[in-house]
């Protein structure tokens, strides 16, 4: 297994991570989140949904799942650690990204595709795109809206219409070694022409291509 | 032991439900309501015969949990 995506109570877009990762050559695995060994894989996914059903805040129970201590233990170690959607609020829950995440400014469930612009190449979910790269691809969250009081986030990905109030425009936040990254449209629902867009293709890709042994795949 | 906790979001991040229910209440002919804050109160029930230990132990669950530390500051009013 090379990519391991993580299933909360509440998550919904496993199978989406799954389906993209295979459809682009690489190898994924759903495990659950009261599982504790992540020694088989390479890489791993937090996906989007609704972890615990947001109780208290989005993110706010899954950070205290117990694999979420070998997400971290990867996360440290270098491997490459991708949240989406949900996935990203858990690993701001979790200290792992900075920041956190509000209501969308407008209160508006936004569900709707989205024009986002790539500004870092030097993360895992970026490094195959160029600087100044526009993708469009889905936004589907309520609380979207990024703060980072501490300005030491690096946003890789920005929105290029503001959509929902999030700080510096953030779509897509790395860790200062760019093997974390958390981003909140949804990649993985832009691999296909049947979805409307391949735009999320090229980061995918870009993860897949830093998973070690999918180098070989 | 009662305890009441208050999570405040603090005064530099949006909080855009707040502004959203003070546009309602200027629609509603309120005028002069310069600011709305909602916060949110979580109130417990905790085995205890020390108000002080019970707080610690309170305020510790606030910093591992209740609270973001990130966005939000907490308020623990313990009922002897």
């Amino acid at each position: 297994m090379n990519v391991a995506v993580v299933v909360f109570p509440g998550s919904n877009c496993e199978h989406d991570v799954v389906h993209a990762v295979r459809l682009l050559g690489g190898d994924a695995e759903a495990v659950w989140h009261k599982d504790t060994d992540l020694s088989g894989a390479d890489a791993v996914v937090l996906p989007g949904g609704f972890a615990h059903g947001d109780a208290l805040r989005t993110g706010a129970i899954a950070r205290l799942s117990p694999i979420m201590q070998s997400v971290r233990t990867m996360a440290d170690s270098g491997a490459p650690v991708l949240g989406i959607c949900n996935g990203f609020q858990i690993l701001c829950e979790a200290g792992i990204l900075p920041g956190a995440f509000i209501a969308n400014r407008d209160l508006a469930f936004i569900c709707r595709m989205i024009d986002v612009e790539v500004t870092d190449t030097n993360t895992m979910l970026t490094s195959g795109a160029q600087i100044g790269q526009r993708l469009r691809i889905p936004l589907n969250s309520y609380e979207g809206n990024w703060v980072d009081p501490t300005h030491t986030g690096r946003v890789v990905v920005r929105y290029t219409d503001d959509p929902n109030g999030s700080q510096d425009h953030a779509a897509a936040v790395a860790n200062p070694a760019g093997n974390v990254v958390g981003i909140m449209p949804h990649p993985e629902r832009a691999t296909e022409q049947l979805l409307g867009s391949v735009d999320g293709r090229v980061l995918l890709e870009s993860f897949l291509a830093s998973v070690p042994s999918a180098s070989h795949v | 032991m009662n305890v009441t906790v208050t999570i405040r979001r603090r005064s530099v991040i949006a909080d855009p439900h707040g502004a959203t229910v003070a546009r309602a209440l200027a629609d509603l002919g309120h005028q002069g309501v310069r600011s709305l804050r909602i916060d949110r109160t979580i109130h417990l029930e905790v085995d205890g015969e020390d108000p002080e230990t019970v707080r610690e132990q309170v305020a510790a669950m606030c910093e591992q949990l209740l609270a973001n530390p990130v966005l939000e500051d907490y308020e623990i009013t313990v009922d002897a």
